[in-house]
């Protein structure tokens, strides 16, 4: 238990946090405004990377692999909205499907199990040897804080504007979405296209600092964002009710969730049994709310505002 | 303003729950008809409603908005003619977002969402004196989430959404139902000066027989999926509940059932 390799490994695990923060935030519009439990994204998380290293590999800039990344997830949730939307296919269901096909898609795509890069060959934007002793503008944490900065502002931007609104009111309110001219099925689809390509976008990032993309890099990808989703708003659900603060805030849950296990990993527990750990962490925690509208509700005041 | 012309419905056709819910129902309303329905539970009154907005197509016949056929519209196109209030105040607002992001998506019914700001400062002073009209206090709570609105206030906020953007024809499906005697009366008031001031034609359910009398120029009651009673003008004004009764039993030559519409 030597103190010293926890602090150097802290580092690496906020960065892994930040970029899986991304992720979560996709996970948060569709679980959180669009009221879809999208399990596309276990897939998308690993399509993002693959598509990212394999444009790389053919002599594509960096920047267009990751933009093409992000645009194979909105293919993917479009994918997903279909099956959803026009076919009436539950949308667990149709996320399962999405998920599955994408199985044999990233195959296809990767030529095999797993694509490797070498940082030194390639001119990647983030990687864990970014992490340490490089200028703070190489630094993988500054790089990955600026994209979440950038993608949280256009995102309050977006919920903002007449669509997004339509979107946000999709996923209160269907019914009244419909009966104010809300074409329903669209906003759900441009949900699940915008929400995939963050996934996307994250899983990019993820295979270059790791340096390769791997098929089953996105295996239970879903708890890890929901995982991000409740921790946040489990530590700042009272104190910000900003829209932007409330994305800020999944992004810190991810960054905790990583602390966390790092932690875990450090005082020695066998690292076989962590997602099975997660999986119980995220079940409580989606339990709580439950809980407490059922055993420790307030009674409801009598009396009181007599207005209309 | 609205035709409805010989439309049937069937519910789970095949089943042994097969329920015909409209039987060749025709209706015709003349712009500035405010028209009260009335009649039993399973009658067919929410079923026309519905038929009327589109919340799913008619197995047969026409329905006509304005002289534009839309038969054949899904919901959220017909919406850009109508507004709608529900029985159930949970239904007619989202409860996570603001009184002004409400009244900011029934602004632009019917018009194409682009990615133009979803509320202007100048809405936003609209939206304050036009809840003034309400007299429940609400202008002053333009940013508060609807969900801490009671029940009374939804329904009065969803009237004011549905009527926001002038619909050619406004759809109230027993909009007082869920409300305690002293609020619906509130609510009831705030719909007839809104259908006055702006002369909307409107569609009103009620179980409420003395309702039906006192408010709008004509009065139908349905049984079975269609109507069965029609009275207009003059001869509305000089109503009662107890002739309505017993017109009622003339009509369908059996005694009315509904304990609620008695009773109030």
């Amino acid at each position: 238990m030597d103190i010293l390799s926890l602090v150097n490994a802290l580092p690496g695990a906020a960065a892994q946090g930040l970029i899986w923060g991304i992720m979560a935030i996709g996970v948060y519009l569709t679980f959180r405004i669009l009221d879809i439990a999208d399990l596309t994204v276990d897939g998308t998380m690993c399509t993002g990377g693959a598509v990212c290293i394999m444009m790389l590999m053919s002599g594509h800039n960096i920047w267009i692999s990751m933009l093409a990344a992000t645009g194979a997830g909105m293919l993917a949730g479009l994918a997903t909205g279909i099956f959803h939307t026009v076919m009436g296919i539950p949308a667990i269901l149709a996320g399962i499907l999405t998920q599955l096909s994408l199985y044999s898609i990233n195959l296809k795509i990767m030529g095999k199990a797993n694509q490797a890069v070498n940082v030194n060959k390639y001119d990647l934007i983030v990687s864990l040897r970014y992490v340490k002793d490089v200028p703070f503008y190489q630094n993988t944490i500054l790089i990955v804080a600026i994209f979440i900065v950038v993608l949280i502002a256009l995102l309050y931007w977006f919920f903002g504007t007449e669509l997004g609104c339509s979107l946000r009111a999709t996923g209160c309110n269907p019914n009244m979405s419909r009966a104010q001219g809300i074409n329903t099925d669209v906003s759900k689809v441009l949900g699940l296209m915008l929400s995939n390509g963050l996934v996307a976008l994250s899983s990019a990032l993820l295979a270059q600092y790791q340096g390769f993309a791997d098929v089953n890099m996105g295996r239970g990808a879903i708890v890890i964002g929901l995982a991000a989703v409740i921790i946040g708003e489990a530590i700042f659900g009272r104190i910000f009710r900003n829209f932007a603060l409330r994305l800020v805030s999944v992004a810190i849950g991810s960054i905790l969730y990583y602390l966390v296990l790092q932690v875990v990993i450090w005082m020695g527990i066998d690292t076989d049994l962590l997602k099975l750990l997660s999986a119980i962490v995220v079940a409580i925690f989606l339990a709580v709310p439950y809980w407490k509208a059922k055993y420790f509700s307030k009674p409801i005041k009598r009396g009181g505002n007599t207005n209309a | 303003m609205l035709e409805i012309k010989n439309i049937y419905k069937t519910f789970n056709p095949g089943t042994i729950n097969e329920k015909l819910a409209l039987d060749g129902l025709s209706l015709t309303l003349k712009e500035g008809d405010f028209v009260t329905v009335i009649g039993g539970n399973g009658a067919g009154k929410s079923t026309m409603l519905n038929a009327v907005a589109g919340t799913w197509l008619v197995d047969e016949g026409q329905i006509l908005i304005d002289g534009i056929d839309v038969t054949k519209l899904p919901e959220h196109k017909r919406a850009a003619y109508l507004g709608r209030v529900f029985q159930d105040p949970m239904t007619g607002t989202a409860a996570t977002m603001e009184i002004e992001e409400n009244l900011a998506l029934a602004k632009r019914r019917g018009k194409f969402r682009s990615l133009r700001a979803g509320i202007t400062r100048k809405e936003r002073e609209e939206y304050r004196e036009l809840l003034k009209i309400l007299d429940l206090g609400l202008e002053d709570r333009l940013t508060s989430k609807v969900g801490l609105l009671s029940g009374g206030q939804r329904q009065a906020l969803t009237l004011l959404m549905a009527t926001l953007k002038k619909p050619k024809l406004l759809l109230l499906d027993e909009h007082t139902a869920a409300l305690d005697p002293k609020t619906a009366a509130k609510v009831l008031d705030i719909t007839d000066r809104i259908v006055n001031r702006d002369h909307l034609t409107t569609l009103m359910i009620t179980h409420n027989m003395h309702d039906a009398i006192v408010h709008g120029n004509r009065l139908i009651m349905m049984m079975e999926g269609k109507i069965i009673l029609d009275i207009e003008g003059e001869e509305k004004k000089k109503l009662t509940v107890r002739n309505l009764l017993d017109q009622f039993e003339k009509a369908s030559g059996q005694e009315f059932s509904n304990d609620a519409a008695l009773l109030s």
